[in-house]
């Protein structure tokens, strides 16, 4: 299968180890064959390791180095916050960082719903147990 | 960033005012060394190659670090450098690609430890200067010369996120591509 996503100036990342985990950057330019530089609305740019990224379907249309303005500009212009929530991946890490953000309260609810749930899957397949042996 | 091994000072000296010499000649160095006390020490040996003058009838005037200009701006570096290998001395001319110069810098003692066989203490650097694209010499450098720079991440390892993840069994075999 040919590669879909590409290290390229505007191409969106994750950065998955580090200082900076969790957070989503975008590829401003390339140093040289491992490292990138990379700048997000709310961060000093800086050099990143690709080992530590992630790429993301998201890309957005930007000049080579671009100043901060046209940069956050840019990314506003594509949406790329909403394009990442609503993604599947995206919608994943937020419910990871739901669940682990649980007090006991809320796990105590969980467990409450869990079961409500699971009761009535069961009833549900009683009922067509029923009907397949009739 | 992450702390570099090797800083730049430029140190400042003169020999000692004496008789003779009322004002003598005061010379500045650019030079790099892991530490201030280092930095000195070999402002010294390069001055004594250069002038008749040594550290025990001169002084230091100043010592300062020198920090990178413009570290979020990527730039294109020469470093002119004398080594010693295990036949002789020799000149090297090598291009690096980074934001800052001490990180090219610390990029070209690495890789001369690797490639050569180099230490540190047998590394010269005689000159280093930004180039422009224009001018670079290496096709490594140049090859990321250029503005619709476009590559996929061949393969792709999946690390833990922290180290206290690691595990040394996995379930399933990882997925590599992309």
């Amino acid at each position: 299968m040919p590669f879909k996503r590409y290290v390229e100036i505007g191409r969106v990342a994750l950065v998955n180890y580090g200082k900076e985990y969790g957070r989503l950057v975008v590829i401003v330019d390339v140093i040289d064959q491992n490292r990138a530089l990379v700048d997000a609305p709310d961060m000093v740019r800086g050099q990143m390791n690709f080992k530590r990224l992630s790429l993301t379907d998201i890309k957005i249309d930007i000049p080579r180095v671009p100043k901060k303005k046209t940069l956050i500009d840019a990314m506003e212009a594509a949406d790329v916050k909403n394009k990442w929530e609503n993604s599947s991946w995206g919608r994943k890490l937020i419910v990871q960082k739901r669940r682990a953000s649980l007090n006991d309260f809320d796990r105590f609810k969980v467990m409450l719903a869990k079961i409500k749930r699971g009761g009535a899957i069961r009833q549900e397949l009683a009922k067509l147990k029923k009907q397949t042996v009739a | 960033m992450v702390a570099f091994r090797f800083h730049q000072y430029q140190v400042v000296g003169r020999g000692l005012p004496s008789a003779i010499d009322e004002h003598p000649k005061i010379y500045r160095m650019k030079l790099w060394a892991t530490n201030e006390v280092r930095a000195k020490s070999k402002f010294w040996y390069f001055l004594r190659k250069l002038k008749k003058v040594k550290k025990s009838n001169g002084q230091v005037l100043a010592i300062n670090e020198i920090f990178e200009r413009n570290p979020t701006k990527i730039k294109n570096y020469g470093i002119w450098l004398r080594y010693q290998s295990r036949t002789g001395y020799h000149n090297m001319y090598k291009e690096f690609r980074d934001t800052t110069l001490n990180g090219a810098v610390e990029q070209m003692y690495n890789e001369m430890a690797s490639r050569h066989r180099v230490r540190s203490h047998c590394i010269q650097i005689i000159k280093t200067a930004t180039i422009p694209s224009k001018l670079c010499k290496r096709e490594s450098t140049k090859q990321f010369h250029d503005s619709k720079i476009k590559f996929p991440l061949v393969f792709k390892k999946v690390r833990p996120p922290t180290r206290k993840l690691k595990t040394t069994f996995k379930a399933s075999r990882p997925n590599l591509f992309m």
